[in-house]
């Protein structure tokens, strides 16, 4: 299907939303989530969850708190090992080759998947080495690549004109909104396939929520992103597919518009008409 | 109903809070009370010691004694004593009065009397006077000379008198003033040749000496020996020389220092000769003006700050104790640091959190508590007897039987204490690792961080703060501590300093002089304790002093790092 390539081109002329309704089938699929059951101890956090993620689009988890969307997030760039007792069966692959194979090395794996937090965790450092600190322990040294880097990285998070005078001041200076966008540009700095969002947005005011959102947009033509946030009209505004999550179980999973105009399943129309939730 | 206030009632002023701050406050000033006036006793014994004080003059007469006595020296004391007491003593005094004034003298002229401090009945003395030309000479022996000068000397030849009449004092005075000034220069002229310059020669004949006994000891061929005596006999040769250049000129320097003299006359009246190598100072208190007098406290003070002993610790200065002391804090704090961060890491990050990593940081927590004297014992046995004896037999073979690192020194001595205080390292260091947000190692190890690039680039920088916070309080601990130096490294009187230009420069094997020994030894193990009493305030002011600046260097350090990394609390 030619009009479906998902060359940067196609998608440049259309920035934002996709226009059409399309369907996952039509999509170059980046992530496979296969059979995944998660564990926190004796807790099962994640039931069974199949899911497929497309390439270069946005697609977001919804759900009430404690579903299990951060926790399936967190999966993606394997951030739940980190959690003592925590664990899991089932499959992730990314490009075809399983994250939870044995020959996997963790910190390649989180150069591919990039992830934002919740609240906004710029290090100590300067706006500069903020930006350069995943180049740095790549090895990277040279001023002249990383200055490029940085310049790059912070336009493409719509930040350089506001910080380009100050980049040797500390980041800990800059308003939430900035270091939200910052930890962005430090996120994309190390070119990621995949851009991981834990409710990005949720510690910031309206505006600073706008321009979040802004980026995002831009950002899908060189990213896969999948957000996870409380926001229905985030979600909508914002992302191409949509999985709404319950008690650990992918309830529906599907195009955004479809999923918000005509869910399939009761569960999801209680919960995005407000019944719950 | 009732508007009325309640009448206030001790239940209502008990929950009005009003009591606990009261008692708060309270709790406060009588800490602050108690630090500022421990410094201000310090501070009022110690620094008036320096002070020129005026010379007394008087007759001293009272009841039993055969006949009056002339008393010349410094009032240093004066204390109310019951009667009893005195006439138990066997003086013969009116039992009805309840007390006598009593005042504490220092004669001086130790050499002639015997006695420089006596305790005298204020009643006894008659014909109080300050005359202006009594003079105090402070000596390189026998502490202070309280008289009258008669005439300087050169040689046998007198170069001045005082005339019978006195009119001439001040152009004696004169004389003995710039004579006294050019046997000081060149006193310090022999005092450098000697502490300096011979000692680097005595450095190398001992460097000299360790090679031609390493060479026996690895038993070498003919030819080698030869080789190697060749050289080293050369170089002994040229410091021979260089030692027979330097006896001749200080020979000369010693004749001229003992050229001049001068005679001077006691309360009794007897003429007692002086060299004049053997004053420091000289005063006439009773005439020097405020400004004089001030100008000479801060020459006292100078010396005392800068200065080696003298008199068994009693006079002089105290500089080798606070030079020994801050070193000793300082090499302490470079071993302490990187030894408590790294385990503390280790407690914090890497061991797995179980009874075993709990059980040993109680256990490590508990090593704080453990009296210092154990760990110099502990020392003593571990380090210097156990690893300071095979370090020598391995290292130093050349020196024996003569020690080198197997006897106390500055190194072992800043071991123990950094043993000593690792506790306070790691409990502190744990602590600001716990404080580093979870969110901001989870940022790190997503942009593709090992957990060791994390903690290296962003925790550990991050914890710095709280490292610093128990260096103080190791430091804090540290400088203070005296029982286990003296097992440990610490002397009474170390003969040189253990930094100085000689290589190696930093003498870890040598034993080196504390401020806190020094106060011990001064107040309690000295021979004149009336004359080390004052030494002992100003030491121990001093030694607070050099925590108190050791401390605010590294909170000033602290709180740099504090403002670099400070968290993201808003």
């Amino acid at each position: 299907m030619a009009k479906l390539d998902t060359s940067p081109k196609v998608d440049l002329s259309s920035l934002g939303r996709l226009t059409e309704p399309r369907t996952l089938a039509d999509e170059k699929i980046c992530l496979e989530v296969d059979n995944l059951n998660l564990y926190y101890g004796k807790k099962q956090a994640l039931q069974g969850v199949n899911l497929n993620i497309a390439a270069k689009r946005v697609t977001a988890f919804i759900g009430p708190s404690g579903c299990g969307k951060s926790t399936l997030l967190r999966c993606f760039n394997r951030m739940n090992d980190l959690v003592d007792g925590c664990s899991i069966d089932g499959q992730i692959r990314l490009d075809g080759q399983n994250i939870f194979d044995k020959s996997v090395d963790v910190a390649s794996l989180r150069r591919k998947v990039g992830m934002v937090f919740q609240k906004p965790n710029p290090f100590p450092k300067s706006i500069y080495e903020n930006v350069a600190y995943g180049l740095r322990i790549q090895g990277i040294k040279s001023r002249r690549v990383l200055d490029e880097a940085v310049e790059k990285s912070l336009r493409s998070a719509a930040l350089w004109d506001e910080v380009k005078d100050r980049l040797n001041e500390s980041a800990l200076g800059m308003s939430g909104g900035q270091q939200q966008r910052l930890v962005i540009a430090r996120t994309i700095a190390i070119e990621p396939e995949v851009l991981l969002l834990d409710e990005p947005a949720s510690a910031l005011d309206p505006i600073s929520t706008l321009k979040i959102e802004e980026l995002i947009n831009e950002l899908k033509s060189r990213f896969t992103i999948i957000i996870v946030t409380h926001n229905m009209q985030q979600a909508a505004r914002v992302s191409d597919y949509t999985a709404f999550m319950y008690m650990g179980d992918m309830v529906e999973y599907g195009n955004t518009d479809q999923l918000f105009t005509n869910p399939e399943k009761k569960q999801t129309e209680d919960y995005i008409t407000g019944r719950y939730g | 109903m009732n508007m009325h206030a309640k009448k206030p009632t001790l239940k209502m002023w008990f929950k009005s809070g009003d009591p606990w701050v009261w008692l708060n406050a309270a709790a406060v000033s009588v800490s602050v009370i108690a630090v500022l006036g421990l410094l201000a006793v310090l501070a009022v014994n110690g620094f008036s010691h320096f002070w020129v004080k005026d010379i007394k003059q008087a007759n001293y007469f009272v009841a039993g004694m055969d006949k009056p006595v002339r008393v010349t020296g410094e009032v240093v004391d004066i204390i109310d004593v019951s009667s009893a007491q005195l006439i138990s003593a066997g003086f013969q005094l009116d039992e009805n009065v309840a007390t006598y004034r009593r005042e504490l003298i220092k004669l001086g002229n130790r050499d002639v009397t015997g006695a420089d401090f006596g305790w005298f009945l204020a009643d006894g003395f008659s014909d109080v006077l300050y005359p202006k030309d009594l003079m105090v000479l402070e000596r390189r022996e026998w502490g202070n000379f309280y008289g009258r000068l008669l005439r300087v000397q050169e040689g046998d030849q007198v170069s001045s008198q005082v005339a019978a009449d006195g009119a001439n004092v001040a152009a004696v005075w004169q004389d003995f003033e710039t004579r006294l000034r050019r046997v000081q220069r060149i006193h310090d002229d022999i005092f450098a040749i000697e502490k300096h310059t011979i000692g680097k020669i005595n450095h190398g004949m001992e460097r000299l000496r360790l090679q031609e006994r390493k060479l026996e000891l690895s038993d070498p061929t003919a030819e080698k020996r030869a080789v190697v005596m060749t050289d080293i006999k050369a170089e002994r040769a040229v410091l021979d020389r260089q030692y027979a250049a330097l006896e001749t000129e200080l020979a000369d320097l010693y004749r001229a220092i003992n050229r001049d003299s001068i005679v001077a006359t006691v309360s009794s009246g007897e003429e007692v000769p002086i060299a004049l190598a053997k004053i420091v100072r000289a005063n006439r208190p009773n005439g020097m003006s405020l400004f004089e007098k001030l100008a000479a406290y801060l020459s006292k003070l100078w010396e005392f700050l800068s200065e080696d002993p003298r008199e068994a610790n009693t006079e002089g200065g105290i500089f080798p104790a606070i030079f020994g002391t801050v070193m000793m804090v300082l090499l302490m704090s470079i071993m302490v640091t990187p030894f408590g961060v790294v385990a503390a890491v280790y407690l914090r990050e890497y061991a797995p959190q179980g009874p075993v990593t709990q059980t040993i940081r109680i256990a490590v927590n508990n090593l704080a508590g453990v009296p210092s004297i154990v760990y110099g014992v502990f020392g003593l046995g571990f380090f210097i007897y156990f690893i300071g004896q095979n370090v020598d037999q391995a290292f130093f073979p050349e020196a024996l039987p003569a020690p080198t690192f197997g006897t106390p020194g500055l190194l072992w001595a800043s071991l123990t204490l950094a043993l000593l205080t690792v506790p306070v390292v790691i409990v502190a260091t744990e602590e600001g690792l716990a404080r580093i947000p979870k969110e901001i190692r989870e940022g790190s190890l997503a942009l593709g961080a090992t957990k060791a690039e994390t903690l290296w680039r962003v925790v550990l920088p991050m914890a710095s703060p709280a490292m610093m916070t128990g260096l103080i309080l190791a430091v804090a601990r540290a400088a203070g501590e005296v029982a286990p130096l003296m097992l440990v490294g610490v002397v009474k009187l170390a003969p040189s300093l253990p930094l100085d230009g000689n290589y190696p420069y930093l003498h870890l094997d040598q034993k080196f002089m504390h401020l806190g020994f020094h106060i011990y030894d001064v107040g309690f193990q000295s021979p004149n304790v009336e004359a080390a009493r004052p030494l002992v305030y100003a030491t121990a002011l001093l030694l607070v002093i050099v925590i108190a600046l050791l401390n605010f260097a590294a909170v000033a350090m602290r709180n740099h790092l504090r403002e670099k990394y400070k968290s993201l609390e808003h």
